[in-house]
């Protein structure tokens, strides 16, 4: 039983899956959807899927940014990095990400200087130690990286240092669920909501949520006890015919979020009209941009992009697997054409992606707390 | 990316009032306090930080419990990994302590 030494409470774990199995009415069927990539990670790493009843299903949301990401960005990103003189800096979840003529790490190994960064802080420092070079950092992200970006950029723009700026995929989390409710061929009855996005931007912003569809949202922590805990409180509501949002998540979100970090976004960033998702298609003011006031560190208004648009590759689906429509196993490429290794789409590169998760864990059938809980 | 990583502030950075060095699991390295002007952290706090930035406080063993968590996803290695690259220094890593292995 090695791996319940690994976690804390598995007697409370058990428990709390009793609870769900107690609280879940045998007559419906519910769909929740967990927002976050890291949720999904953690489902699968522990098995929780496992612990619950058969009618009670989660539902991978869109809330991992390598993810969402549409292949033209890449393309556009790395077309201004073949300029000389340039250097291409991202996260090190981005590098293995395909564009139409290969990932970041395929241009490296062609020779363009690509440089992987931890923080967007070590971007504006690779500009520092290199003035002969721009820097550009090709920043992704929700709302978790999204302030740190700004406030990379606003010390820039204090230092006044000029070879240096960021071709800005800022997503917003909150367009995207709503577009996911608007889709006529998803019907949910509530959501995980992301813990370190709301770690910024708090809880209020989820209310039209409850209020307006009707949904409830518990913003959860990642432990196995806090998401199964959601999935309670969640229950609770939808038993009572509630819907509000309630914080399970509470010794790290505050209710306002993070007041300095909205700041720094405000100041540096304004919302574009409209942003393309993969899998989700355009969705309106869905992504940041940077203000005019700023544009000496906007790739974007700085160098003329020549803003491609790539469909995805045909036969693979992410698509819909993005949208919780598919399960990753039910794409024609997953584990086949489409592996961690060799992946076709990008939720197969990051940790986070559904399918990342579902080959390293699910696909293999490791032994996990909800098993071991369950015996 | 996405990692949130716990670590102690062990000193602030008398030259630039942003930067404060933090201790995560025996390695060392400065991260930007910035996006907690509001409630600025103090030497012995815990934080934790994505992508280089301090982004709220927490208490000690909530600090230890991300640790956890973070050691039973698998991403106890890729966290220290990032941890090691903030600042692009040139330092050795000390070697992180004994009871975060995985």
């Amino acid at each position: 039983m090695k791996f319940v030494d690994e976690f804390r409470n598995p007697e409370l774990i058990a428990k709390t899956g009793e609870e769900i199995r107690r609280l879940a009415d045998p007559a419906r069927h519910y769909r929740i959807m967990e927002v976050c990539g890291g949720h999904t990670h953690a489902i699968y790493r522990f098995g929780l899927k496992d612990l619950l009843p058969s009618n009670v299903e989660l539902i991978h949301g869109p809330g991992c940014p390598v993810c969402v990401l549409p292949m033209g960005r890449i393309d556009d990103g790395l077309s201004l990095a073949a300029q000389p003189n340039f250097i291409f800096a991202a996260f090190g979840d981005m590098m293995r990400v395909p564009g139409t003529h290969g990932s970041p790490l395929e241009y490296k190994a062609r020779g363009m200087d690509v440089r992987i960064v931890y923080s967007p802080a070590d971007a504006l420092k690779l500009a520092r130690s290199n003035p002969q070079k721009h820097v550009m950092f090709f920043a992704i992200g929700f709302e978790t990286t999204a302030p740190s970006t700004a406030l990379t950029i606003l010390r820039a723009s204090t230092e006044g240092l000029h070879n240096f700026s960021v071709f800005c995929n800022h997503v917003t989390i909150i367009p995207a669920i709503r577009a996911i409710l608007d889709s006529p061929d998803m019907r949910l009855d509530g959501f995980v909501g992301p813990g370190h996005v709301s770690t910024v931007i708090g809880c209020r912003p989820y209310d039209w949520i409850a209020k307006d569809e009707g949904k409830p949202v518990v913003v959860s922590g990642f432990e196995p006890l806090d998401i199964l805990q959601s999935i309670v409180m969640l229950l609770h509501q939808l038993r009572n015919g509630e819907a509000k949002v309630e914080n399970q998540y509470k010794r790290v979100v505050p209710w306002e979020g993070n007041r300095a970090a909205l700041r720094a976004m405000a100041e540096v960033f304004d919302l574009r009209p409209y942003f393309e998702w993969r899998g989700l298609g355009f969705i309106s003011q869905s992504a940041l941009k940077i203000r005019r006031s700023y544009a000496e560190w906007d790739s974007e208004q700085r160098f003329s992009v020549p803003g491609v648009r790539v469909t995805d590759p045909k036969a693979a689906q992410c698509g819909e697997v993005l949208k919780g429509v598919l399960k990753p196993a039910q794409c024609k490429l997953f584990g086949r054409e489409c592996t961690p290794e060799q992946p076709v789409g990008a939720l197969m590169v990051s940790s986070e992606g559904s399918c990342a998760a579902y080959y390293n864990y699910e696909h293999r059938k490791p032994v996990t707390i909800a098993r071991a809980a369950a015996n | 990316m996405c990692l949130a990583i716990p670590g102690k502030i062990i000193e602030l950075d008398a030259q630039n009032a942003h930067l404060a060095v933090v201790d995560v699991v025996g390695v060392r390295r400065r991260v930007d306090l910035g996006l907690l002007h509001d409630e600025p952290p103090m030497v012995g706090d815990w934080v934790l930080i994505h992508v280089g930035f301090a982004m709220s406080k927490i208490s000690e063993s909530d600090a230890v419990d991300q640790m956890r968590t973070l050691t039973m996803l698998g991403e106890a290695a890729a966290a220290m990994q990032e941890v090691r690259g903030y600042g692009l220094e040139n330092e050795e890593p000390e070697a992180p302590s004994e009871r975060w292995k995985q």
